[in-house]
């Protein structure tokens, strides 16, 4: 078993504009199952951030407990990191976020870890528009502990033991709709060429940006009849659009046939471009997108893509009215005006 | 693309780059394993059996499977594969009792091998445990050959010549030493059934420029010189030399000068220096012994005063190439340089010479002498005569010799079996899992950083001194632990199974040097350009899987890929194996050559 990675790389690997190979962007070598989906998820990570030109240390990576909630460890080492308790991904981004404003926050969660013990947490950085990234590895149940149903299992998913889940499932994504969230994305961790234009478009946008990402796990839930297994998602999977993020400094450069791409632009200037936008719906549209999702479940589709976007998001500092500057670069002096300020407000109320 | 065969042992063989570059095949990755796992016989042995001179090799290879090194490609320099060689000679215990052990059975066939260079000698290692009954010719009272005459004892000492010679001779072989062959046509008179000739390149060029007659004395031959120390005829020089040449004969010329008296040994060359065909490590040595190096300087005239060699005067020139790349040396116009010397060594190459050979005798000769001999079978246009070695196709270097030996023994066992000469047995090769439990292989995966290590020298005052003093001191067991780690196991292969593959990617995500990518099947050129990271290096191969369920197919590039089996160790279904892979070039002796396991 290795521990480690060679140090050597391809020599012939470009730099990104800011200078930086791909492996700048990795973390240590995975102690996760060998062919568990979360490691897919982590490279398309890498992938992404390095092809946005990130700086390491202008991001933290926040996440909770399970496998999943492991997997910070392997990416970006360079990086900010908070591995906090169970469930509590999203206060403890929340606070660092209202604390410093100036980061970019990648929030990564399981689905026991989100839609369990912490969707009470999950419901309310939603409705906030919290601005930052929410990567809910989903493999139906909780890795880490063995493998047990968790609630985002379809009802009907045979388990590794053979029993039939009795329960509703869980769809964080309808959820997230229904909440009111900002950009909501599925997608499979099988299909790096769609989940890594996700990655980058959830990153730029200004808001709580979600992608439900099915991630198989290979040693508990990856049996036949397993509706999170990989055979099971490539049948049923069905894709929304193709998708494309062109950031801001770049230009569209692919020929799209006439009518059939739809193009949002970012309050950055950065565009999301959808091409072959399945008929009648509009993902700027949340109650379009939440039929389409109805729809797709009727009629046993795993709906992914870009699903929704509000290209108007306001985010909470900018709900708040916060300051621009980080609360945690205020000093004595912003914060504490001074007696004769006081004492004039007293005054006021004598 | 076709998905890869790999059933075709070359394919695996050309990722295993040391080996495949190595004329005669030395499966390199396993010996330097077992160098270091301390089994330093089973490491001599597995030399001994492909290159027979591990000792002699370890020394003074050329290495022509250094710059083919793979870890040559991911970081500067190639693992020290020649030096570890050596680490297994220099630390071996007793190897005898492992090699066929005579007397054999005769097999009623009687065979001459004329020059008793490396090329002959291995002729006769091949063909002795099959009971040929062997006659080597040699002019010299010793075998060995130029190893003997040329390679100055600084840089090989005797004993271990001796001892690797002897191993062969000792296989009962008839030494004819002390003679010289004067006739071809006396030879084939006598009842050989078939007739090796490893006569070598023996003849060194002159340069006969003006004032060379009178200055004759002190002019000298490169290798004739060389050979005139070797054997202590010549046992000093002036002090002030100029050797002439750009080769690794010069460079032994003038670094044999600096131990026999010479003080002032320059080494000047009409050429640039980058154009000068000696190793680099060979020419650091001999600056390293404050011989400077002078170019584009091409001599004009010896300079004698009263009869006796002054000096040369040279020209002064630059090199100019053209869009081919064709060099020409245009004269600078500079006033011409004069140097002193009280000595001159030749040493600007050498040819073919058969004076020995008459010309009726149905051995056909082409352009500069060279003989007309067939690449794959080494037999002449007399069915009954093999060439090997330098003599064959003109001067390279001992591995070289040693690999024509191997298949010119194969061939003349076939010969003398009445088989045809084409059809060669195929090399024995075998593919074995290094699984041995989830996530752990029989060889020791992990990638090591560290840059090559030097080999130590002895001091140089000292070994200037005298000419037999050994100057590397070469790896200790710890270096050379230190630097066996540095091998990537390149014959320990990842071989794909594609109905495994659930496509997950974790092999693709985790390979350190971009190697693997799962993508839709296309053109060659094509595909190259569109991998996970670009595969420019076109000697190495695509690896490409049969077409995976999603349609697509995986392909993997060769070039640097480290060997690491963490593709392997990621793969959830084992549908990647690490597989060492063991190929033994064909060999006249090998069924009776104890295999070293
Ligand atoms: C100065 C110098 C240094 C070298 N250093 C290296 C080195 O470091 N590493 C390396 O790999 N290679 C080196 N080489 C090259 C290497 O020595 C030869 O390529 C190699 O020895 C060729 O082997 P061979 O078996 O073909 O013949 P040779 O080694 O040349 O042996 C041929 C033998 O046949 C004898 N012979 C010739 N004609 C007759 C005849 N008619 N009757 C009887 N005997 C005859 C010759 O005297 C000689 O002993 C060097 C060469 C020179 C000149
Ligand atoms: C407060 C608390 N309760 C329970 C646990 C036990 N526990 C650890 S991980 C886990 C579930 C993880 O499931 P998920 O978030 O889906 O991650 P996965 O391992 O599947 O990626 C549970 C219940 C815990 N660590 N802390
Ligand atoms: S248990 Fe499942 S989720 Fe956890 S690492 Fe293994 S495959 Fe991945
Ligand atoms: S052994 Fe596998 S993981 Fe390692 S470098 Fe080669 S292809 Fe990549
Ligand atoms: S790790 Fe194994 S199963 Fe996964 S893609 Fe690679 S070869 Fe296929
Ligand atoms: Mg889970």
């Amino acid at each position: 078993m290795s521990f480690f990675k060679p140090t050597f790389t391809h020599p012939d690997l470009p730099k990104n504009k800011i200078g930086y190979k791909k492996r700048d962007y990795e973390g240590v070598i995975s102690t996760l199952c060998a062919g568990c989906g979360h490691d897919s998820i982590s490279a398309a990570i890498v992938q992404a951030c390095y092809e946005i030109n990130l700086e390491p240390h202008k991001l933290a990576k926040m996440s909770g407990i399970g496998c999943s909630s492991k997997t910070p460890a392997y990416f970006l080492s360079n990086s900010h990191g908070f591995n906090s308790v169970h469930g509590r991904m999203p206060s403890v981004t929340t606070g660092a976020n209202l604390a410093n404003r100036d980061l970019t926050y990648l929030g990564v969660s399981g689905d026991g870890d989100s839609a369990s013990i912490g969707m009470g947490q999950f419901v309310h950085v939603a409705r906030r528009n919290l601005n930052m990234t929410y990567i809910l590895m989903n493999n139906g149940c909780y890795g880490l502990t063995k493998g047990q149903d968790s609630a985002t299992a379809d009802y009907g998913s045979i388990s590794k033991a053979g029993s039939k889940n009795p329960f509703q499932g869980i769809d964080m994504v309808g959820l997230a709709l229904e909440l009111g969230a900002t950009f909501v994305a599925r997608s499979f961790s099988g299909d790096k060429g769609q989940l890594i234009p996700l990655i980058k478009a959830a990153l730029a946008h200004p808001g709580f940006a979600f992608i439900d990402v099915i991630s198989p796990c290979v040693t508990f839930n990856n049996n036949q009849g397993s509706t999170k297994s990989y055979d099971y998602v490539r049948q049923h999977i069905e894709a929304t659009s193709e998708f494309d993020f062109v950031p801001v400094e770049e230009e569209i450069t692919v020929d799209y046939a006439e009518g059939s791409e739809k193009v949002v632009t970012l309050f950055d200037g950065s565009k999301i471009v959808l091409d072959k936008l399945a008929n009648d719906w509009d993902p700027t549209d949340r109650y379009s997108a939440m039929s389409r999702i109805q729809e797709g479940k009727k009629n046993g589709q795993i709906i992914t893509g870009l699903i929704h976007i509000n290209p108007e998001s306001q985010e909470l500092h900018e709900l708040m009215g916060t300051t621009d500057t980080p609360l945690n670069q205020l000093t004595e002096e912003d914060l504490y005006p001074g007696d004769e300020v006081l004492d004039s407000i007293n005054n006021k109320y004598r | 693309m076709n998905p890869t065969n790999i059933k075709d042992p070359e394919y695996f063989h050309k990722v295993v780059d040391c080996q495949y570059a190595c004329p005669a095949h030395t499966p390199v990755p396993e010996y330097i394993r077992l160098i270091a796992a301390e089994r330093y016989d089973d490491a001599y042995m597995i030399n001994w059996e492909s290159n027979v001179f591990p000792g002699i090799l370890g020394r003074t290879c050329d290495r022509p499977c250094e710059p083919a090194c793979r870890r040559g490609r991911v970081e500067e320099e190639p693992v020290a594969i020649c030096r570890l060689k050596r680490v297994a000679a220099d630390n071996k215990g007793d190897v005898k009792s492992r090699m066929p052990q005579g007397p054999f059975t005769p097999n009623g066939k009687k065979i001459a091998l004329i020059g008793g260079g490396p090329a002959s000698l291995t002729v006769a290692r091949d063909l002795a445990p099959l009971g040929y009954e062997i006659h080597l010719y040699d002019e010299w009272q010793k075998g060995g050959g130029m190893m003997r005459t040329q390679i100055p004892a600084f840089r090989l000492p005797e004993e271990v010549l001796d001892e690797e010679v002897n191993y062969i001779l000792d296989l009962g072989i008839y030494t004819h030493f002390n003679h010289y062959v004067e006739s071809m046509a006396e030879i084939l008179e006598q009842d050989y059934d078939a007739i090796f000739v490893g006569t070598g390149a023996p003849k060194g060029r002159v340069l006969k420029l003006p004032g060379y007659e009178e200055a004759k004395a002190n002019i000298h031959i490169g290798i004739e010189w060389l050979a005139g120390v070797a054997f202590e005829h010549i046992k000093s020089i002036g002090k002030k030399v100029i050797v002439l040449g750009g080769g690794n004969t010069a460079m032994d010329c003038c670094r044999t000068s600096r131990r026999i008296g010479g003080e002032d040994v320059k080494v000047v060359v009409r050429s640039p220096f980058q154009d000068m065909k000696a190793s680099p490590w060979e020419i650091e040595d001999a600056q390293h012994e404050d011989i400077p190096i002078m170019n584009n300087l091409p001599p004009k005239e010896f300079v004698v005063e009263d009869g006796k060699l002054k000096g040369i005067i040279f020209e002064k020139v630059k090199a100019e190439y053209d869009e081919n790349g064709k060099r020409r040396l245009i004269p600078t116009g500079e006033s011409d340089e004069f140097i002193e010397a009280d000595d001159v060594v030749i040493a600007i190459g050498q040819d073919n010479a058969f004076p020995w050979i008459e010309k009726d005798l149905g051995i056909e000769f082409g352009k500069w002498d060279i003989p007309v001999v067939d690449k794959l079978t080494y037999q002449s246009t007399n069915p009954k005569v093999f060439f090997g070695g330098d003599a064959a196709f003109g001067p390279e270097n001992v591995i070289t010799a040693v690999a024509h030996g191997h298949g010119a023994a194969v061939s003349i066992d076939l010969f003398c079996h009445g088989k045809s000469l084409t059809e060669r047995p195929d090399p024995m090769t075998n593919l074995m899992s290094q699984k041995m439990g989830i996530h752990e292989w029989m060889y020791d995966s992990g990638v090591v950083s560290d840059l090559r290590y030097a080999v130590p020298h002895e001091e140089k005052k000292l070994s200037l001194s005298d000419r037999k003093i050994e100057v590397e001191l070469g790896f200790d067991e710890i270096l050379g632990f230190k630097e066996a780690q540095r091998c990537l196991n390149c014959d320990v292969q990842t071989v794909f199974n594609t109905s495994r593959c659930i496509e997950c990617d974790a092999c693709m995500d985790i390979c350190p040097t971009s190697c693997i990518t799962f993508t839709q099947n296309g053109t060659e050129d094509e595909l190259r350009d569109r991998l996970l990271a670009p595969a420019l290096n076109l000697e190495q191969d695509l690896y490409v899987s049969d077409t995976l369920p999603t349609s697509r197919v995986m392909v993997k590039d060769e070039n640097v890929c480290l060997h690491c089996g963490l593709c392997a160790e990621r793969c959830p279904t084992a549908a990647w194996d690490m597989q060492q892979f063991y190929y033994n070039v064909t060999k006249a002796s090998s069924g009776c050559l104890v295999a070293a396991e």
